[in-house]
């Protein structure tokens, strides 16, 4: 298996309790962030998301189809990932593995959790017919924190979809037609956020040799303080008050990291 | 406020469903343990340590623990489709993730503890009644281990906080909705499991750190108790 060495391993720490990483940020610096939405002519939203090395793109392809038994008169969501091989040397084409699952399924309940997308205005006939709303998401090149990459670039492909024609007569959506409907999202953007504890310290956007040596992790999607959706990964245990002072990081860091994403999508 | 909130089944608010727990479950099994929260019901059987198969899957350096989490067809209203789901993957790693801090299992290289959970019957809570028949099963086969963990699902119903929910309470429809937080303790009160669905603040998220706490006190006792019963029978 790949990994990090266990040399490199106590330098990262060694440089940590500093306060100082190897690529010159600090604890709880974000890499540089860029943000490109309609890559894909084909997909009805779509972007492509950059944060330092590490990059993803992520399409929005939506269809009508049966409403879920649970919500007869709501759109539907489907989130899924898939981590390409040809991203790092250390994914494998196959059934999907533990880590893509995780993620796809974090990613989607940030965004049911905060009820972002107005499901209940995706339903065209109650019990029968809705929107379903597929977002997937692709690894390109995995130099860590895919997974919040991932759920910028979600929030990036929602904004920018636009809903297809739908053909009510012969029951048929017209792919490659665009209404000029967005998707409906509320205004409150939830943004998730993931905060590594390697050693004793406690950072955000992990390189992957960083990434490798992170004993627990979690990961919280919030919009100006509300939480809505978290998960703790990875085995190691969390005193009480380490868990209070990651709701500090990521009370402090969702604002600027909503204000970066607003920026570069403008 | 906290008075006058009617829980479906009349609980109050911090107070648990009927605790069942017992252990020995499974004969086969080298540690086995039945935990319900009322008629939520989990069983997990122990087998291990043993050696690992696939070969490539042993870890040269310690001992691995596995763990499956499993939901019969026929525990909830609506059939789930048999084998495993998106969801029970995840469930398994997150139990795994929930007992590993506890577990001691270093010395044993290229080995593996197996650890599978059944879910019989389902009234919410699954994950936690789970993870407390494992760490009852871990125990009763002998498995070396720093404590037991406590594992239970605290909730916010409209603003109000409670302890341990069941499904009519997940399925919350009044005011701002239901929020679903199951947490892990570990014997010395560190959290190695947390996750949460809904939306809450962070004052009541630090409450409901607290109340999984005071909850964790009795399902403790009610985890030594069964454990200890087993150990005076085979006295």
């Amino acid at each position: 298996m790949i990994t990090t060495s266990n040399l490199t391993a106590e330098r990262i720490i060694e440089y940590m309790e500093k306060g100082k990483r190897f690529d010159g940020r600090g604890l709880d610096d974000f890499r540089d962030l860029t943000i490109e939405t309609g890559i894909s002519k084909k997909a009805e939203g779509s972007a492509r998301v950059r944060l330092g090395k590490t990059e993803v793109i992520v399409g929005v392809k939506m269809d009508v189809g049966a409403p879920y038994p649970d919500s007869q008169d709501k759109g539907n969501l489907m989130v899924t990932a898939e981590f390409l091989p040809l991203s790092s040397p250390r994914f494998e084409a196959g059934p999907p593995q533990f880590d893509s699952i995780e993620l796809a399924r974090v990613i989607d309940r940030g965004i049911r959790e905060s009820k972002f997308i107005e499901l209940e205005k995706l339903c065209i006939k109650e019990g029968e017919k809705v929107w379903t709303v597929f977002i997937d998401i692709y690894t390109i090149n995995d130099d860590g924190n895919l997974l919040d990459a991932a759920g910028i670039g979600a929030i990036a492909a929602l904004k920018s979809a636009k809903i297809p024609k739908y053909d009510e007569e012969n029951e048929k959506t017209l792919f490659g037609e665009w209404t000029k409907e967005s998707v409906p999202l509320q205004k409150d953007v939830p943004i998730s956020l993931t905060v590594h504890k390697i050693g004793n310290n406690l950072i955000i956007d992990p390189t992957r040799e960083e990434e490798d040596i992170s004993e627990t992790r979690i990961t919280i999607a919030s919009h100006d303080g509300t939480i809505h959706s978290m998960q703790k990964g990875n085995a190691k245990e969390l005193s009480v008050e380490e868990f209070k002072k990651i709701l500090d990081i990521i009370e402090k860091s969702e604002k600027e990291i909503f204000k970066r994403i607003e920026k570069s999508l403008k | 406020m906290t008075k006058d909130f009617k829980r479906p089944d009349g609980r109050k608010v911090n107070e648990l469903r009927k605790i069942t727990a017992k252990v020995g479950v499974v004969p086969n099994a080298d540690g086995s343990a039945m935990f319900a929260f009322g008629d939520t019901i989990a069983i997990a059987a122990v087998y291990g340590p043993k050696k690992m198969h696939p070969q490539h899957a042993q870890d040269p350096e310690k001992g691995t623990l596995r763990c499956n989490y499993n939901m019969l067809s026929f525990s909830v209203t609506e059939r789930i489709r048999p084998g495993p789901s998106r969801r029970s993957t995840e469930i398994s790693k997150i139990t795994e993730w929930a007992l590993k801090p506890v577990v001691m299992i270093d010395d044993f290289a290229g080995q593996v503890v197996d650890v599978h959970i059944n879910i019989l019957q389902a009234n919410a809570s699954t994950r936690c009644a789970g993870i407390n028949a494992a760490a009852m099963a871990l125990a009763h086969a002998g498995i070396p281990m720093k404590s037991l963990v406590t594992s239970v699902s605290i909730g916010k119903l409209d603003k109000q906080l409670v302890t341990d929910l069941i499904k009519e309470e997940e399925d919350w429809e009044e005011g701002e909705g239901p929020t679903d937080i199951p947490i892990t303790l570990t014997g010395d009160g560190k959290i190695s499991h947390i996750q949460l669905d809904g939306k809450i603040g962070r004052k009541q998220l630090e409450e409901a750190v607290e109340l999984a706490k005071e909850a964790g006190k009795q399902i403790h006792e009610a985890q030594e108790k069964a454990l200890k019963a087993m150990g005076e029978k085979n006295e």
